[in-house]
């Protein structure tokens, strides 16, 4: 942390390492002025080059927008599009919109449940797979609706879904 | 860009389109690609290629057709429509061109589905290649644009606006021409216009649609709104869970400017405007507009009170303009056509049309487009096509969590802004979930009172407390284990939240509450008294917890 009252250079603070995905973020927030309003969109950034959004890049993040770290962690853990968790290997997303809900969403992830012991929002302990709940995918018309690995699929049935897990596994 | 050259380019796309004898078209919006539409599409660009079919046969990768439930769709231009196509079926519907059509595959394009609609939004969608301006040109692009830099002052345009009578989109129903008209008044240096595309209704997907099959009329509609009020700076934000619109949006924005419409001195005028995009980042709350404001300043999508509003202050504390997707996407052909036009569809105080998804326990799950005072029977039965599995129909929930739902009583209740209201519910941004007697309208509420609870920003008392307090009491309820008391003190939160909430989410919250205590109140007796649910949902499973 920066202690209080000492000299801060603003216009340099470097990247956590030398990872290349770092150059996609600074070019993010060159593009939008290293201005405070360009918060959201340099996380956006971070987050599709790293998957998720650590500490380390928080803090490199807030100081290069010069905002303080609380509020970049604010933001952060405001907006549920944003994760500080690094996802699974594989990603399944239930859709929990009304139309998937009333079609048997929560059918869906009772399977789930069963099948791999975790709830929305966790990584199995083989790190294998993230699940995950979306608010509405506005694929309604093929409700309910599941994304697995960015991949929507339309009308899942919990075998479906099994059959789908099992490929995971069997990987 | 001149309007002499705005032809030119017509001109040269429509020769270019005339030299196909034959042509496909194969949806390639969210909804048919999730079930492969681009492996289709894909398909019939290769067997036209083996065939050497360059020349005469066009394919055209086009926005949503509207049957959803159907897809992929394609339809040819000799007027056919085609449902379920998988890659392997290009080659007999190639075959079939100039023929008798494919029988196995064919959609009958004169059901009640197709014929009841009457589509000014989607009169593009699933006709114009959306990635290519040329297409949306010869479509009759940006030719309201090019009409009103040359030939109307702002004042016109907000006249024109105005009578047209086309009032928000978003839910809400605010006039358009009025709150332009107060942007216009203000006086700053700078003013903004905004585009509110982070449609958050769980079960809604018109925005999504529109800006997947025809982003350039949202586009259009923004700078002609950008003219009137005299802004020169515009923000669109869009889900972040809508990469395919978002792709589209961007590719919309660089062929725009390109041709110079977008850009500074545009067609050669004082007029400059830029549009940037920002992308949400899945918070419900952030559909209000004062949310939305701050989400765009990079801050948490936290409302705070009006006045002053937004077309006083708003983003970075200058007078903007917030419409909706759906609103903008009207004002091209308001133009076009004439204020007068436009007024003729509708009812007296709604006027012309008005996309929604239905969606639910209904045949036709989709995208349709329908003018103002049709009713909901219509809508449910005729376009719908009604309840498969011959089940009864129980209610049509109508505007998301801030809605209601309502039941058989209001079927042949006319849909506009005011007797939505009337019935409990609203219009909301078009969202409409059938649901038939499998579902319990005590879970629904649940359903929704979970969305509000996780949704809700945390920043007034009464919302972010009272949702999880309304939240813990319905819980109970669809748990078997709730008393009367209960049911005493969850009606008395609704007053509460509604009376005491900072913003819409909130005040809103109650409504599939009350609505479906109005009208289902035995189902809540039933829950209450008899320990028992009538649709033999409650207290089966067990309850997913956010």
């Amino acid at each position: 942390m920066i202690a209080a009252g000492a000299a801060i250079d603003f216009a340099k603070p470097v990247p956590p390492n030398q990872d290349k995905r770092w150059r996609l973020v600074e070019a993010t927030i060159r593009r939008l002025g290293q201005q405070s309003r360009g918060l959201i969109e340099t996380l956006h950034t971070v987050q599709e080059a790293f998957g998720y959004l650590d500490e380390d890049a928080l803090k490199y993040v807030a100081a290069s927008l010069r905002v303080p770290l609380s509020r970049a962690y604010g933001v952060a853990t405001f907006y549920h599009f944003f994760t500080l968790k690094p996802a699974g290997e594989h990603t399944c997303v239930v859709c929990m919109g009304t139309a998937c809900y009333i079609k048997g969403a929560p059918q869906l992830l009772e399977t789930l449940e069963r099948e791999l012991g975790v709830t929305p929002g966790q990584t199995t302990q083989d790190g294998k797979v993230s699940v995950l709940t979306a608010r509405c995918l506005g694929s309604c018309g093929l409700a309910p609706a599941v994304v697995y690995d960015h991949e929507v699929s339309g009308k899942v049935t919990a075998a479906g879904m099994r059959e789908q897990l099992g490929k995971w596994k069997s990987q | 860009m001149t309007p002499e050259e705005l032809i030119g380019i017509a001109e040269s796309e429509h020769e270019s389109q005339s030299q196909f004898t034959q042509g496909v078209n194969v949806c390639v919006a969210a909804g048919c690609l999730s079930c492969q539409g681009q492996a289709v599409k894909d398909a019939f660009d290769q067997d036209i290629k083996r065939r050497g079919w360059e020349e005469q046969c066009q394919t055209k990768g086009v926005g949503c057709m509207g049957l959803c439930a159907e897809g992929p769709l394609v339809s040819t231009h000799d007027g056919r429509m085609y449902k379920h196509v998988t890659a392997a079926d290009a080659p007999e519907i190639l075959d079939s061109l100039g023929g008798a059509a494919v029988s196995r595959l064919t959609c009958a394009t004169d059901i009640p589905f197709f014929s009841r609609q009457k589509k000014i939004v989607l009169e593009n969608s699933g006709v114009i290649d959306a990635e290519r301006i040329e297409d949306y040109i010869a479509a009759l692009g940006y030719g309201s644009l090019i009409k009103v830099l040359t030939e109307m002052s702002a004042q016109e345009v907000i006249q024109e606006v105005t009578k047209s009578g086309l009032r928000g989109r978003g839910g809400a129903g605010y006039p358009t021409g009025l709150k332009w008209s107060t942007v216009s008044k203000a006086t700053a240096k700078q003013k903004f216009v905004i585009c509110n595309a982070d449609e958050g209704d769980p079960g809604a997907f018109m925005d999504r649609s529109v800006l997947e099959s025809d982003p350039h009329r949202v586009i259009e509609g923004m700078l002609i709104a950008a003219y009137a009020i005299g802004a020169s700076d515009g923000y669109i934000y869009v889900r972040a869970e809508y990469p395919l619109a978002i792709k589209r949006l961007r590719t919309a924005i660089r062929q725009a400017e390109r041709l110079g419409l977008l850009g500074n001195s545009i067609c050669g005028t004082r007029f400059s405007f830029r549009i940037e995009l920002r992308l949400g980042a899945g918070a419900f709350v952030c559909g209000e507009e004062t949310a939305l404001i701050a989400s765009v300043e990079g801050k948490r999508g936290t409302p705070r009170p009006r006045p002053p509003y937004p077309a006083q202050q708003g983003l970075f504390g200058e007078p903007t303009l917030i419409n909706n997707v759906e609103t903008y996407a009207n004002v091209p052909v308001i133009i076009r056509n004439g204020g007068d036009w436009y007024a003729q569809i509708g009812t007296e105080k709604s006027k012309g049309t008005k996309v929604f998804a239905l969606a639910g326990r209904i045949r036709n799950t989709g995208l349709v487009e329908v003018p103002m005072g049709i009713t909901l029977r219509e809508i449910v039965f005729e376009i719908g096509g009604g309840i498969p599995d011959s089940r009864n129909f129980k209610a049509v929930q109508t505007g998301g969590p801030s809605g209601g739902c309502l039941p058989s009583e209001y079927l042949d209740m006319p849909v506009d802004y005011e007797s939505l209201a009337r019935a409990g519910s609203i219009m909301g941004s078009g969202g409409m979930i059938v649901m038939d007697e499998t579902s319990c309208m005590v879970d629904v509420a649940r359903y929704f009172m979970d969305f509000c609870m996780t949704e809700s920003c945390g920043k007034c008392v009464p919302c972010r407390v009272g949702t999880y307090q309304m939240h813990r009491l319905l819980h109970a309820i669809t748990q078997l284990t709730a008393t009367q008391a209960d049911l005493d003190l969850l009606t008395e939160l609704c007053d509460l939240l509604k009376n005491t909430s900072l913003c819409g989410l909130g005040q809103s919250a109650p409504n599939p509450v009350i609505s479906t205590m109005r009208s289902f109140a035995n189902e809540y007796k039933a829950h209450v008294q008899d320990r028992a649910c009538p649709a033999g949902v409650c207290g089966n499973h067990a309850r997913v917890q956010p």
